[in-house]
């Protein structure tokens, strides 16, 4: 309807036709009934409400949009294509800067990205009202795989070079298409039976279909490179032997933040406290939620607690509500401001029926028997802004109330996995574990490569790919140089 | 990869399998453990430890005790089966030094991961003694190639049908209370026995270091599952561990987070218990 009447007005339109045209909501599936099934939550774009939602946008030559893209995706280009009616120009385009175009249309947060900068937005006086950049790139991505249009790039002559991939999540994927596109062999070595790392282990399946993480790794292999899953670099075979044993000549760790943090409070070892991570993993990657099928146990708490305030715990939060909880209490110390989850997440989380306690923190979590029975709050109040920009959030004292919980879900970050460091002489990190690395992502040792969690320390996926692209561009470079001297060039 | 080279039952529900694995033969040292899984998309990941290794055949030995599905699952496999997914070798090795004198003790099929680091103790020039407990005869692990390696072997069944009447707490207080007292005691088995072996030692300030074998999933620090209370901190038996020293572990927390799932476990191994009944009788394929 919107497309015929744009179609009716004199073209082109102008910038007050295009601001006047409302924001394009995505079609979901309808709160309280996708709150009882694990299907993806939000439908996508059809092909009108996505041309209609490009028309939205106004052609910046400045394109501030394209500053807020951590991989300078070309935004006002593959728009203008959408808009034209042409999805395969557009996620072409797209496809130029980014390698996960379905999962980061679906899992970035655009509203602190792209679209915090968008003029349109910005006209319109509030960040909601951006053009929806995200859903944008979403529906140009899903066109691209429901059509069969997806080709794998062309893959450069053979250089008999061969780089190990440590890690298959979002940074990894990046590194070994972007290595193996130079011609060089690439294995993939993955730690779990599956590969695609926090994709598949972290994200639930209603945010983000396996599917789709599938149908990239699907790629990946069709390009040649081997995945080899059940293989813990470090343990299985130390990073320094891939080099001197195995004929590595670069090998790039990317093996995620991966160790969960806890609140160190009374009562966290109690039955039915849970880190974020050991409960979507029982749910996602070992399918938990499938009680008929899968022989891996999952607690069915009827009142469950979630502490923290990012997308993993709105991720475990709706995770609960679908494996049956009456209730879920996701408690976080700031406001809902603070909040680092995406905002889509948070209004979903809040329209499926979970229920949210702002300005409180868990003291302590309660049990009787060994088993988690209830969980003491404190509230809190917001005061001066940390370095990090938020609001402090401090205590109110004597503010203690009570909960009556059957299972904590802890959500509260990750800090830095140790095995790496505990097998990898000479590798060098800071005081919170995390790799060393310069802007390429060069580490202390020679040939070895990071990026990703394991170098940023708890971030996002379009943070890891982008720290992939320029790791991947480094080791392609080191790896020409070595071809063309004939010799080994080794970076030191 | 992942074949089953080899298979002997070693007792009614104990098996010792060789499993065609040459990467994690090569690497593995005493002390560390693997996870297995026989279905890719629904089975469970259950961590069990390396018994022995042979690099030549590119095999690891593993044994295991038939006690819940995918135990009860893996006995049943014939040779030549393949384990879907096999991961390892996982945890931080045993610290294997020579300091004198060395008490291993073992209880039931904690025999078996207590065999590698028996080895590698009497390799490193250690006396070595070592105390096997089971609960009855029949359900004893190991002895001969216990008594092949140590200097010393004590055995105990609890219903005294061999060795000492009792438990295996009996001589190890014996051997701290004498002299020259043990510079080192290593003991695995079932939680409550590691429990009562580290308050035996401890009166001897005897240093106790056990393997605690807790939930896990990924066995590499990600899921925390496996996290235990040790000298008042939180420690991941995954990659902090699997051993720790015992008179720091707080064990009844370690009992009753082993017992999370006890009644979905019970459930799943007596289903599957069942299964194999019918199947004898031929009630169903």
């Amino acid at each position: 309807m919107e497309w015929a009447r744009l179609q009716a007005l004199p073209q082109p339109l102008t910038p007050r036709d295009r601001l006047a045209i409302p924001c394009q909501e995505m079609p979901a599936q309808e709160s309280l009934a996708r709150a009882q099934n694990m299907q993806e939550v939000t439908l996508g774009y059809s092909d009108e409400q996505a041309r209609v939602e490009a028309e939205r946008c106004l052609q910046c030559r400045n394109a501030p949009c394209v500053q807020g893209c951590p991989v300078r995706i070309q935004i006002p280009q593959f728009i203008a294509a959408l808009a034209a009616g042409n999805p395969a120009r557009a996620i072409a385009i797209i496809r130029e800067t980014s390698l996960l175009p379905a999962v980061c249309g679906r899992v970035c947060p655009q509203e602190m990205q792209c679209q915090a900068h968008c003029t349109v937005g910005k006209s319109l006086k509030s960040v909601d009202q951006a053009v929806a950049i995200g859903r944008l790139e979403r529906y140009a991505a899903d066109w691209e795989r429901t059509h069969g249009a997806v080709s794998p790039p062309v893959v450069a002559p053979a250089t008999g070079k061969k780089v190990a991939v440590v890690g298959s999540g979002p940074a990894g994927i990046t590194v070994a298409a972007d290595v193996r596109r130079a011609g060089h062999e690439v294995v993939l070595f993955e730690a779990f039976h599956k590969a695609g790392g926090v994709l598949v282990y972290g994200i639930p399946e209603f945010r983000l279909p396996k599917t789709i993480v599938q149908a990239e790794l699907d790629a990946l292999q069709q390009m040649g490179v081997t995945i080899r899953t059940n293989f813990v670099v470090g343990r299985t075979r130390k990073i320094t032997d891939l080099i001197t044993k195995d004929g590595f000549d670069a090998v790039f760790v990317g093996s995620g933040a991966g160790l969960p943090k806890f609140m160190e409070i009374e009562g966290e070892n109690l039955v039915g406290v849970y880190s974020a991570n050991e409960y979507l993993t029982r749910s996602n990657l070992m399918k938990a939620y499938d009680r008929e099928r899968a022989e891996t146990p999952i607690p069915s708490a009827r009142r469950v607690a979630v502490l923290g305030g990012g997308n993993v715990a709105m991720d475990a939060a709706r995770t609960a509500l679908r494996l049956g909880a009456q209730e879920v209490h996701l408690i976080y110390r700031r406001t809902e401001v603070e909040m680092p989850a995406r905002a889509e997440e948070v209004r979903h989380a809040k329209e499926e029926g979970v229920r949210i306690h702002v300005l409180q923190n868990a003291k302590r979590i309660l049990g009787a028997n060994g088993h988690v029975t209830g969980i003491e709050c404190l509230r809190h109040e917001l005061g001066d802004p940390d370095s990090s920009g938020r609001r402090r959030s401090m205590v109110i004292p004597d503010s203690e109330f009570q909960l009556p919980i059957e299972a904590v879900i802890v959500a509260i970050g990750n800090q830095s996995n140790p095995l790496i460091k505990q097998t990898t002489e000479g590798l060098d990190v800071d005081q919170w574990g995390r790799i060393v690395t310069d802007q390429q992502g060069h580490t202390s040792l020679p040939n070895v490569f990071a990026g990703g969690d394991i170098v940023l320390g708890t971030a996002t996926v379009i943070l890891a790919m982008g720290e992939g692209r320029r790791a991947a561009a480094a080791i392609n470079e080191m790896l020409q140089q070595e071809n063309s001297a004939g010799v080994p060039a080794r970076h030191s | 990869m992942n074949q089953i080279l080899f298979k002997e039952q070693l007792s009614p529900d104990v098996y010792r399998l060789r499993v065609r694995a040459p990467l994690i033969a090569e690497e593995r040292q005493p002390g560390q453990f693997v996870i297995l899984q026989l279905d890719t998309e629904y089975g469970e990941r259950i961590p069990l430890t390396i018994a022995d290794a042979d690099t030549e055949e590119g095999s690891i030995t593993l044994i295991v005790q038939a006690v819940g599905k995918s135990t009860i699952l893996l006995g049943q496999m014939p040779v030549g089966g393949r384990i879907a997914n096999l991961v390892g070798p996982l945890g931080r090795p045993t610290h294997i030094e020579k300091v004198g004198r060395v008490v291993c003790v073992g209880g039931g099929i904690g025999v078996a991961p207590l065999y590698p680091i028996a080895q590698g103790m009497k390799k490193a020039g250690n006396h070595l003694t070592v105390v096997i407990g089971a609960r009855t005869k029949d359900l004893m692990i190991l002895e001969q190639e216990m008594r092949a390696l140590a200097d010393e072997v004590l055995i105990c069944t609890d219903d005294g049908t061999y060795g000492h009447h009792g438990l295996v707490t009996a001589p190890l207080k014996e051997l701290c209370a004498g002299a020259p007292k043990p510079d080192l005691v290593v003991a695995i088995g079932p939680p409550l026995m590691m429990k009562f072996c580290a308050e035996t030692t401890k009166p001897y300030g005897v240093p106790t270091v056990v393997s605690l074998n807790s939930i896990m999933i990924d066995g590499t620090g990600m899921c925390g599952g496996c996290r235990v209370t040790v000298g008042g901190k939180t420690k991941f038996v995954c990659v902090d561990g699997p051993e720790f020293d015992g008179h720091q572990v707080d064990f009844d927390q370690l009992i009753q987070r082993l017992g999370s799932y006890r009644k979905q476990e019970t459930i799943a191994a007596d289903g599957c218990h069942l299964h194999t009944e019918a199947k004898k009788k031929g009630l169903v394929e």
